[in-house]
């Protein structure tokens, strides 16, 4: 049996994958990346290699992809995250159209070919407007758990209209807000439904088709969900590994390269 | 030809182009000594022909502001334009140009002269206003050349009609005006002999431009359109109509042509050809050429090299037996088509990706220029609508390094190459 692995270093979070012949997730890990993103990418992958049970010498191709790709000094090769959430969102669910990735630092939208080929993509500007930055100054602003985030939003029935788009600026609108008297829950709905329209324009410039696969660590956030939802008017496609999809689709792209060196040398030649 | 001929001529146009951007500056920096007023001058319709028949220095505000941002100082001059009350947002070869001139001229490749006037046309619409800043520094006199019928797509009029006639016409009488002007603050009087002369050099260097930018349709490419094709436009501009403009040209075309016939081009391995829409990063000039090439991608050709060359794309000639006449025909030829080149990039880049067989086209948004980056997202759009070419939207600056953000760039590079294998890959699986 041939294991593939691929490992996400993102900005907030680092994520590692490993996959067996069958492309099944065998082992998982998600750590926070911290200041030492080479250690962050080892030991994420050291703890899926024990989640899987499997020794790391029967891991015969390890991608690094997101932004510490290159810091992932075990690796074989490395991918672009937008690459590998096209491939793995495809993977997951087969009718992936469009893909969006929500991460700490950027958000992505990515328009799939049924092969999970990137067609065309498009990224938030050079700031962490619309970001999963976004949601957490606003949670450090109102002294609310991230994880808890989304659940306070939704019981908003009267939410207020968050103007700015930067990251900096939020914390002190929320802070205007609070001052004029708004309550929580609304100022916070207010933050979801501005990271919701900042997402759809993305998603606007490559064409929003379903289904549409959303992936990265803010798929946790059940807010983020319903606000996207409601403003593209259809579901999303969301699984309990979608924070792990960049680091699955680098497992598979791994799993191809050894598939590849394994075929007749005719055959390599088109791989 | 002997092997001491190629050393000769591979890589001449650059090292000539670099020395003759010397030369330039030099002589800027002696007429500066001397207290001797400049012309200010942009690239898209200099004037450049008629203003040397009165012995301007020509400094070219466009290109110095630029160099700061090459020679990696453009933040102190953003600064210090910053710091004089100048909003972070507004054209970024505006403030540069201002640092310079509140650091009272000195540049990091010589003395800026003070200008004399200045010369602009309607194709940048932030030109009057920084021509504006100078007549209230200096006190000089502005003059805006008025070029009709811009903007239409390339529905314009066309030598032979009389609209194109009646256009001429109103070109030609506002160069009558400035050439008035130019005898007053010069005290020459206007020689036509010497028109004919400087519209016969730039005649050489027109053509020898357009068959440059032709000849890179070779494959492989021969030259990089957005790192030599830049250094080739800064003598297109700063030597036009010149002797040493003219025989550049000239050596171009033979460098190039030697290149094609023996299949010289500017990599290892030509992967991908691709085409720039927009204006370099100049804060990383080199580095993001890198993002690119270091994936065998190729720059063939850019939008750049049509309208910052003034239209001089379009091969023009003029005819020296009627020099005035001639020049409001080619100032209206040329200045609309660089006009068209930045406002109606798609129907050019759509005919490009035939005859340049490219691969994809890079989209470059710029923060600080609106003229060149509003359109850039329907023009893709236009594009992508007509060719099944791949094109990838990355954004920055030609002149801040405070918004270019390197890392996310070269994911963005990174990540389109990714899709250009892949689909590379499929056709030949789908072929196979």
């Amino acid at each position: 049996m041939a294991y593939a692995a691929g490992v996400d270093v993102g900005s907030t979070q680092t994520k590692a994958i490993i996959i067996n012949e069958a492309r099944e997730i065998v082992g998982r890990a998600l750590i926070d990346t911290g200041a030492n993103v080479v250690l962050a990418a080892e030991n994420a992958y050291d703890e899926a290699l024990r989640n899987s049970a499997i020794q790391e010498e029967e891991v015969e191709y390890v991608i690094g992809t997101g932004y510490g790709r290159y810091r992932v000094t075990f690796g074989n090769a490395q991918v672009t995250e937008i690459s590998c959430h096209a491939r793995g969102a495809s993977h997951m669910f087969p009718n992936t159209k469009t893909v969006l990735d929500m991460g700490g630092q950027d958000t992505k939208a990515i328009r799939v070919s049924p092969n999970g080929e990137v067609l065309d993509f498009c990224m938030n500007d050079k700031c962490a407007a619309g970001t999963g930055r976004f949601l957490g100054a606003a949670a450090a602003a109102l002294d609310i758990p991230l994880s808890e985030l989304g659940t306070v939003a939704m019981q908003s029935e009267r939410p207020v209209k968050i103007s700015t788009t930067c990251t900096v600026f939020a914390e002190s609108e929320v802070l205007s807000w609070l001052g004029k008297g708004k309550k929580i829950e609304d100022i916070l709905w207010g933050v979801h439904l501005s990271i919701a329209s900042r997402s759809v324009g993305l998603l606007r410039r490559v064409g929003i088709e379903e289904e549409l696969t959303f992936t990265g660590g803010v798929t946790k956030n059940p807010g983020v969900i319903k606000a996207l939802e409601q403003a593209i008017g259809f579901k999303l496609n969301i699984s309990d590994d979608s924070h792990y999809i960049g680091a699955l689709g680098a497992a598979l792209f791994a799993f191809d390269h050894i598939v590849s060196s394994r075929a007749p040398s005719s055959a390599k030649e088109v791989a | 030809m002997t092997e001491d001929k190629k050393v000769d001529i591979v890589g001449r146009g650059n090292v000539e182009g670099a020395n003759l951007f010397r030369e330039w500056f030099a002589e800027l920096t002696d007429a500066a000594k001397n207290n001797q007023g400049a012309a200010y001058v942009f690239v898209m319709g200099s004037m450049a022909e008629l203003l040397k028949t009165f012995d301007f220095p020509l400094v070219f505000p466009e290109i110095t502001a630029l160099q700061t941002a090459v020679r990696r100082v453009a933040d102190e001059y953003l600064t210090v334009a910053e710091d004089y009350g100048y909003s972070p947002d507004i054209c970024g070869y505006v403030k540069a140009d201002i640092g310079v001139h509140l650091r009272e001229r000195e540049h990091p490749m010589g003395k800026i002269p003070k200008p004399s006037l200045t010369v602009l046309t309607n194709a940048c619409n932030t030109y009057v206003k920084w021509a504006e800043i100078w007549e209230r520094m200096y006190g000089i006199p502005v003059f805006v050349l008025d070029i009709p019928a811009t903007r239409q797509a390339g529905g314009q009029f066309q030598p032979g009609s009389s609209d194109f006639a009646r256009d001429c016409k109103y070109v030609e009488a506002q160069i009558r005006e400035l050439i008035t002007l130019c005898e007053n603050i010069t005290g020459k009087k206007f020689d036509i002999d010497r028109l004919r002369e400087t519209l016969a050099y730039a005649n050489d260097m027109n053509i020898g431009w357009k068959r440059v930018l032709e000849l890179n349709k070779s494959k492989p490419s021969l030259f990089n359109a957005l790192t030599d094709g830049t250094a080739y436009l800064g003598v297109s501009n700063n030597f036009r109509g010149t002797k040493e403009g003219s025989q550049y040209f000239k050596n171009l075309v033979e460098e190039m042509e030697y290149k094609a016939a023996r299949g010289i081009g500017t990599q290892t391995e030509e992967k991908y050809r691709l085409a720039f829409v927009g204006v370099p990063c100049y804060p990383i000039f080199r580095r993001f050429s890198e993002m690119f090439t270091q994936w065998g991608g190729a720059f063939v050709h850019s939008t750049y090299l049509n309208f910052a060359s003034g239209g001089a794309n379009m091969g023009f000639e003029y005819d020296v037996n009627r020099p005035i006449e001639s020049l409001a025909e080619g100032a209206l030829i040329n200045i609309r088509d660089a006009m068209d080149s930045m406002f109606h990039h798609d129907r050019m880049i759509i005919k490009m990706v035939k005859d340049y067989e490219l691969d994809g086209v890079i989209y470059h948004p710029i923060k600080s220029c609106r003229t060149v980056s509003t359109g850039l997202a329907d023009g893709r759009r236009a594009m992508m609508a007509a060719t099944d070419t791949p094109s990838l939207f990355i954004e920055s600056d030609m002149m801040d390094k405070r918004v270019v953000s390197e890392a996310q760039m070269k994911n963005r590079a990174d990540a389109f190459f990714e899709g250009l294998a892949s689909r590379r890959l499929t056709a030949a699986k789908t072929a196979s």
